[in-house]
């Protein structure tokens, strides 16, 4: 089936067969590697992109189903300068990641939770994040990434100066 | 892990998703969010022959007020229906239990109708339409019935509908004051419930205690006998034959009913 699509702001048309999955389309056909395959049952949130600006499970929507949608991932977050989005940066700069496995859809994720609730708390946060796994168990310092790209880490706290988040 | 082969159909109104189902029969299935169907369909337990989108479809779409009900068009997603101002003013535990399904992804993508249809017995809303005494539509070759939800259900992962129809809607009463409490005891983030329980008003219903969602009937009675919480959720395993898993036996299930049931009529939420 013929599909147009938009991908990470670039109009696409691909001949697909229906059973792609979105995930494999936007890895072997577009080239994008960001979003990885994990553990490929809608539970580890490591294929998460948006589609139409919201969050979603790449590994479980067809590719014909973002027929006519828009779909980012987090190759797309990126300006054309090379300039990281506010929950990237965050993330780099409070070290937000241990092997980086889960990390593109950590941003997504936390992308779309912060398109949703700009001022999320810390419990918001934690809750939003509730489907996408770290297994390094590194969920400290992706809760203050996303809370410092909220805003609602002073420089000195983002900077790992402390005080802690509770856990 | 890739789904079977299949050839891939949009429709355009409910009536052309009739007129396909009648056209492929047993061998299609239809298609709006996929979260239960598409992971059914990665590891073959399902094999349809044609999927029928009906994701696009306006007319099963949206949430309006009809007299004393809500009506929530049957490709409504579930952070659709949680997020409503409406349905939090006037049924707060179908809000409730709709952010409750799964995670923000999935709440992204999955449908009530979807869910319900599905009628896995641990999951959310299969419970909470027994709570609300709620129903659906099912749109035919022959028209529109309604179905009560306690009619629906009628085995695992089975309902009252037949291949060639379609569930086009749910019917939830509005009451925004009555009391209301629910119960999700899990292991995991984002899993299903081990016990679930919904309370709504004096009735009871109870999720993976068996192979549908169950009304808590002895619970109900002894309440209307003017028990207390305590003492009615003492009722809540009577008559229930729940399965085991490595998460809980049997015998744990039913002290979670117990349990949960308890804080559930006490409008405990969690």
């Amino acid at each position: 089936m013929q599909i147009k699509l938009t991908v990470n702001g670039t109009a696409r048309s691909d001949e697909v067969e229906p059973r792609l999955l979105l995930v494999h389309y936007l890895r072997e056909v577009c080239g994008l590697r960001a979003a990885n395959v994990g553990c490929d049952t809608t539970s580890c949130g490591a294929c998460t992109v948006l589609l139409d600006g919201e969050s979603v499970k790449s590994c479980t929507v067809l590719a014909v189903q973002a027929n006519g949608r828009s779909v980012t991932t987090a190759e797309g977050l990126v300006a054309e300068d090379g300039t990281m989005s506010a929950v990237q940066q965050a993330f780099r700069e409070n070290h937000g990641l241990q092997c980086g496995f889960c990390t593109p859809g950590m941003v997504m994720a936390a992308t779309s939770l912060l398109a949703e609730n700009p001022d999320p708390t810390e419990q918001q946060v934690r809750e939003g994040l509730e489907g996408n796994f770290c297994r390094c168990t590194g969920y400290h310092n992706i809760v203050r990434s996303v809370l410092a790209a909220a805003g609602k880490l002073s420089r000195a706290e983002s900077a790992g100066a402390s005080p802690e988040v509770s856990a | 892990m890739i789904p079977a082969t299949f050839d891939y159909e949009v429709a355009d109104s409910a009536a052309h998703a009739l007129s396909l189902l009648a056209e492929h029969g047993e061998d299609a299935k239809l298609l709006a969010g996929g979260h239960s169907l598409l992971p059914m369909m990665k590891v073959r337990l399902a094999q349809p022959a044609v999927l029928v989108d009906i994701a696009r479809v306006g007319e099963l779409s949206g949430i309006r007020s009809e007299g004393n009900q809500l009506v929530i068009g049957a490709t409504t997603r579930h952070a659709d229906v949680a997020g409503s101002d409406l349905v939090r003013a006037e049924v707060p535990l179908l809000a409730y239990a709709a952010g409750q399904v799964g995670d923000p992804q999935i709440r992204h993508r999955g449908t009530i109708g979807g869910s319900l249809a599905h009628a896995d017995p641990s999951a959310d809303l299969p419970m909470t339409l027994l709570a609300l005494g709620g129903s659906v539509e099912i749109t035919g070759p022959a028209g529109v019935r309604t179905v009560a939800a306690d009619d629906f259900f009628v085995g695992p992962f089975e309902t009252a509908l037949s291949p060639d129809e379609l569930l086009s809607a749910v019917r939830v009463p509005r009451g925004g004051d009555v009391p209301w409490g629910y119960q999700k005891f899990v292991r995991r983030a984002n899993d299903w419930a081990i016990v679930g329980v919904a309370a709504y008003d004096g009735r009871v219903a109870l999720a993976n205690m068996g192979g549908t969602p169950l009304r808590a009937l002895a619970v109900e009675e002894a309440l209307r006998g003017g028990a207390s919480a305590a003492e009615a959720a003492a009722h809540a395993a009577d008559g229930t034959s729940p399965g085991y898993d490595f998460h809980a036996d049997t015998d744990y299930r039913k002290h979670l009913a117990r349990v949960l049931t308890k804080r559930a009529l006490q409008g405990e939420t969690g």
